[in-house]
């Protein structure tokens, strides 16, 4: 077992789960306008005021990114659930990481175009103009991206096969959130605002290390979860 | 399976077992009344916050002893993905149990207390918040057990569940602090007049027996259930050998 052959089977598992959703495309729509209504109820809920508008943006981005991508993640199992198709997989010879790699970053490039919506449209909803250190700013979306869809994917593997799982998905996910909500939207305010005291340096670097902690973390316990 | 149903047999020495433990909870309970008595006879009232600061006596050993209910879940998930037994699943999720209601207990005592001496009942700050956090947590373990029917299934799942909350408990706290930089001192023994360090320390060690007398209650009526559970399906399959894995 080499890493080129691990690497094939994460890209198989992949291509499969972005074919499924490119021949549909029934999650991608029904997600982005999802995360395009909760940052118009953002908008009535904040008022029309300019000023607050814009002081509000980043957070009004994250919260619907993740009410929005938090229904992705049950759906990259439940079709194979559903087709019956999971047993299957966890039969193919290879270790079962690579599955959840697979998974994981189909649903990055899922949440990733969700995102290329969300995020343009909440600009213009909320006043915010095109920041100079847009790099940086697109280095902590995919960093919080990250995150978010790590966890997210591992948890959904549980919520997916259990009772309630609308409910538990969520409830499980949103505690675990909390500092990919801090880093990020702190880090891009701070950037936004060009304001040196907030510190995004040190947000980011706490991103990069809950990223690298709960992805080395998902992909060494993964086996437990899939396996009962 | 095997461990659960072995333990049933041994049921003679799990009842002398019993008795220790009630005598670990009531000494727990006398010890709690004592150091109140002790507490609000000898120490003095606060120059800031008068006699309210008696509620520092349940407060800050209740929130010490959730930690160490968060940590007995974390290593007895461990040693659960380590082992496989069966056993350690039922103690993490007692020790889950009796920390949520620590943790809880925490944030309404943290409230009362508030409200009196800042005016507020909540405030964002690190050491508050990142309680609630850890209270989240904890409640989402615990339904997370009541979703999954399988106990093989649950019992894997909870034991990462647990894990990887206990991973994000310094990160929580962390980026808490980070975000709200303004502190709030600890209360430990050394920060405080020494009036106040005894009843305190009376306080969290009695919180101690009656948090391990709780937790291995649970313990034990989880095991019973299980056991009996285990029972009921070989008698369903008359006695079958393995009857136990439908």
């Amino acid at each position: 077992m080499s890493w080129r052959d691990d690497w094939r089977r994460v890209r198989a598992v992949a291509l499969k789960d972005l074919t499924a959703e490119r021949r549909s495309k029934s999650g991608l729509n029904a997600v982005t306008f999802l995360g395009v209504l909760v940052l118009m109820l953002f908008g009535f809920a904040l008022g029309p005021d300019t000023e607050s508008l814009r002081e509000a943006a980043t957070g009004a981005i994250w919260l619907a990114i993740l009410f929005s991508g938090v229904l992705a993640f049950n759906r990259s199992y439940q079709l194979e659930l559903d087709g019956g198709a999971l047993e299957p997989l966890l039969l193919y010879p290879g270790s079962r990481w690579s599955i959840f790699a697979g998974k994981l970053l189909a649903n990055l490039a899922f949440v990733g175009l969700v995102e290329l919506i969300v995020i343009p449209v909440a600009l213009v909803l909320f006043h915010v103009s095109i920041p100079d250190a847009w790099a940086a700013q697109l280095g902590v979306t995919l960093l919080g991206t990250i995150g978010f869809v790590t966890l997210g994917t591992f948890y959904a593997a549980m919520s997916s096969r259990s009772r309630s799982r609308e409910v538990l998905l969520p409830l499980l996910l949103f505690p675990m959130m909390i500092p990919v909500l801090l880093g990020a939207v702190e880090a891009s305010t701070s950037l936004l605002e060009g304001n040196v005291m907030r510190d995004a340096g040190a947000w980011i670097r706490m991103l990069l290390v809950y990223d690298v902690v709960f992805l080395a973390a998902a992909l060494a316990v993964f086996e437990f979860v899939i396996e009962v | 399976m095997e461990s659960v149903v072995n333990r049933a047999a041994t049921a003679a020495p799990m009842a002398s077992r019993e008795v220790r433990w009630t005598t670990v909870g009531v000494a727990g309970l006398v010890l709690l009344v004592a150091a109140q008595v002790y507490g609000v006879l000898t120490s003095p009232p606060d120059r800031d916050m008068g006699h309210l600061q008696k509620i520092m006596y349940v407060h800050v050993p209740a929130a010490w002893n959730a930690m160490l209910a968060f940590l007995l879940v974390a290593l007895a998930s461990l040693r659960y993905l380590w082992k496989g037994r069966l056993a350690d699943d039922l103690l993490a999720a007692s020790a889950a149990e009796v920390g949520m209601l620590l943790t809880g207990l925490t944030l309404a005592l943290g409230m009362i207390w508030g409200k009196p001496t800042w005016g507020i009942w909540w405030t964002w700050e690190p050491r508050l918040t990142s309680t609630a956090v850890l209270f989240f947590m904890f409640v989402a373990y615990l339904i997370l057990r009541t979703f999954v029917d399988d106990a093989e299934r649950r019992a894997q799942w909870s034991a990462v569940v647990g894990l990887l909350g206990a991973l994000n408990v310094p990160i929580v706290y962390m980026s808490v602090r980070w975000w709200r930089t303004l502190h709030q001192m600890q209360s430990s023994p050394m920060t405080l007049d020494s009036s106040y360090t005894w009843p305190l320390r009376a306080n969290a060690v009695a919180l101690m027996l009656l948090m391990a007398y709780a937790v291995a209650h649970r313990y034990r009526s989880a095991l019973m259930t299980q056991t009996a559970d285990e029972l009921m399906d070989r008698l369903a399959l008359k006695g079958t050998p393995g009857g136990s894995r439908a």
